[in-house]
């Protein structure tokens, strides 16, 4: 509902571009750029805004006309109570959510400017640039850590000779190298849980998305394995911008710099994190945050 | 157990016994059921322990070997030797894998996960209905019609391609183990769709959003998720289908030539463990000797299943072990 104001002075790129054509920072749209355009832009962070975004479920609407922006180099944490829909809006903005049978979604997805929803607009291309992490680990199961890691890349068309190098350096980047360095070709299903999700962020990493989705990456998770995965968020967000949806309060003032209420499939409150848990403008977010209800 | 020796005396709860008559349809059940699942076994054990008495005969004819791997069978000059028939069942079998195992593993990804959900009720029962023609019926459309339409495209095959082992041949006879192979993939066509269908739809959908979510296309996803998953049921709807080709006798005898002699193409005429009891058994019934060669080759029949069988459950094995976990996705036969 009110996105935050400082975005529109910070970059008033977006606001040029918002009616227009794509402008000059386009995903890559088109299998041949799919391939070299992550690598130029690694390490760059990326706008993400959602205008009048709705999603359904056949006929059930999840999420009602949400407006929103993602900061590059924030965390951006969604909460709100069970079915409020705030997965599903996560899951809308790598387009995920249309994976689902009967679900649709209506509105703009902007990255940089460039609608996700737009026509011409590869779904593949969507998701290599923007990652997503589960609620549940999912390492493929056949797969050896270093297979797991590499196999977005092998797909994307990463130059052979690359692979290991950025295996390792998605490795490093998840926190897991030093755990694993020794067993790269054990299956990734012998893992911890903890250090399955890290593979799961490291095969994500992998493929250097622009945004990281994180669908309550620590829900199956014992507090040590979660905290290491909380750490890890506030070393990512330099590389990616992040956006997690969590059940847990405490994590999203742990990790967030930004912190989203939602409730019924609507958005409640965007604010700075300390604030919203402080002193939340909205009498619904006040409820919440002080565990009234949800 | 101790509840049954003293039911009533647990200190004033009695609710806590049980009397031995209601115990009893328990009792009951596990009893009838294991001796039903004894049965199965006995009878299983039985037939082989018949099968091997009544064809000793031959075997002291010809020895054990000889009588496997012996080139000819010649009835006339009381020559039993079943390696073309072995041979011959292989042959046709491992074609009609080939042929069907991945139609039929195409059909059910399409069924699972490409096709639109309105057809897919619809084209599951087609699929499923191929099963529910009779064999006789396979064979005599293969006879009649397939043989004709193939026949020049056998002979251009064997003749471009003659460079390749088991292919060259003069003449392409009309019916022969290539056909055969062709008509066997149709019949294990649906029951191979129909279990691996079965597990692909058990791939958790977390899994399979794993691929997705990476920016993996369709094809990728199914070829990173969902096809290694279902590996070891795919490997067990294709044994099941095996053994639907290795015992198929109808349909085979029309259409495999009835050659008692190995052939040296895929596309010479030849003859199968089944097909040669259907053809004999009538004329073997005054000859104890061609009787028990017949039963023989029912023996052989039978241990060639377990045979292939064991093999493929091996190998199963042994990638799941190298891969780490079992993948457990059900549909093991």
């Amino acid at each position: 509902m009110n996105p935050r104001p400082t975005d529109a002075t910070e970059r008033p790129v977006q606001k040029a571009a918002s009616g227009g054509p794509p402008p000059l920072l386009p995903l890559p749209t088109s299998a041949s750029t799919s391939t070299s355009a992550p690598r130029e832009s690694a390490g760059r962070t990326r706008q993400v805004e959602l205008r009048d975004l709705n999603a359904f479920y056949g006929s059930h609407h999840a999420v009602k006309d949400v407006n929103l922006s993602f900061a590059p180099r924030d965390v951006t944490a969604i909460i709100g109570p069970s079915g409020c829909g705030k997965s599903t809006m996560v899951r809308c903005i790598n387009r995920m959510h249309e994976e689902i049978d009967g679900a649709r979604a209506e509105g703009q997805v902007l990255v940089d400017g460039t609608d996700l929803y737009g026509a011409g607009v590869d779904v593949v291309a969507v998701r290599r640039a923007v990652g997503m992490v589960f609620q549940k680990p999912n390492p493929f199961p056949t797969m050896s850590i270093r297979d797991n890691v590499a196999a977005g890349l092998r797909f994307t068309g990463a130059p052979r000779g690359e692979i290991d190098e950025r295996v390792i350096g998605a490795l490093k980047g998840a926190s897991l190298w030093d755990e694993v360095k020794d067993r790269l070709d054990q299956p990734g299903a012998g893992l911890s849980g903890g250090q399955q999700q890290r593979l799961c962020i490291a095969r994500a990493l992998a493929v250097e998305p622009e945004v990281l989705l994180m669908d309550e990456p620590c829900s199956a998770l014992d507090p040590v394995a979660t905290l290491k995965i909380e750490e890890l968020i506030g070393e990512l967000k330099e590389r990616v911008t992040i956006v997690i949806v969590t059940h847990n309060m405490q994590q999203a003032a742990r990790v967030a710099d930004t912190t989203v209420f939602m409730l019924g499939g609507e958005l409640v409150e965007v604010g700075a994190t300390h604030k919203l848990f402080t002193t939340p403008e909205d009498e619904r977010t006040e409820q919440y945050v002080t565990g009234k209800f949800g | 157990m101790e509840a049954a020796t003293q039911p009533m005396s647990t200190g004033g709860r009695p609710q806590l016994g049980r009397s031995p008559a209601s115990r009893l349809p328990d009792q009951i059940l596990r009893l009838g059921l294991t001796a039903i699942a004894v049965a199965v076994l006995a009878l299983l054990a039985y037939f082989f322990v018949k099968l091997a008495i009544e064809s000793r005969l031959v075997f002291e004819e010809e020895g054990i070997l000889g009588f496997v791997f012996a080139n000819n069978w010649n009835v006339a000059a009381s020559i039993y030797g079943a390696l073309p028939l072995v041979v011959g069942t292989l042959i046709t079998s491992a074609l009609a894998l080939l042929f069907g195992v991945p139609v039929a593993v195409a059909v059910a990804v399409f069924l699972t996960e490409l096709c639109p959900k309105r057809v897919r009720g619809s084209l599951t029962i087609v699929v499923d209905l191929l099963a529910a023609v009779p064999s006789v019926v396979y064979g005599l459309w293969a006879f009649y019609f397939l043989i004709p339409k193939l026949k020049p495209v056998e002979q251009w095959f064997a003749d471009t391609f003659h460079f390749l082992p088991f292919v060259a041949i003069d003449s392409v006879p009309g019916p022969n183990y290539f056909i055969a192979g062709l008509v066997l993939a149709i019949m294990l066509l649906p029951i191979v769709c129909a279990i691996s269908r079965e597990v692909l739809a058990t791939v958790p959908a977390d899994l399979k959003e794993a691929s997705l979510g990476l920016g993996l296309t369709r094809w990728e996803m199914i070829r990173t998720s969902m096809l290694p998953y279902a590996r070891r049921g795919i490997v067990g709807a294709s044994m099941l289908g095996l053994g639907r080709a290795i015992g198929e006798t109808i349909a085979v005898t029309i259409v495999i030539g009835d050659s008692p002699i190995l052939g040296h193409s895929i596309f010479g005429q030849g003859y199968t463990l089944a097909a040669v009891i259907a053809n004999e058994f009538n004329e073997a019934a005054a000859n104890p000797l061609h009787k028990s060669a017949l039963i023989a080759a029912g023996l052989v029949l039978f241990v060639l299943t377990l045979l292939v069988n064991s093999i493929a459950r091996l190998a199963v094995m042994r990638s799941e072990r190298q891969s780490g976990r079992p993948i457990s996705a059900g549909g093991g036969v």
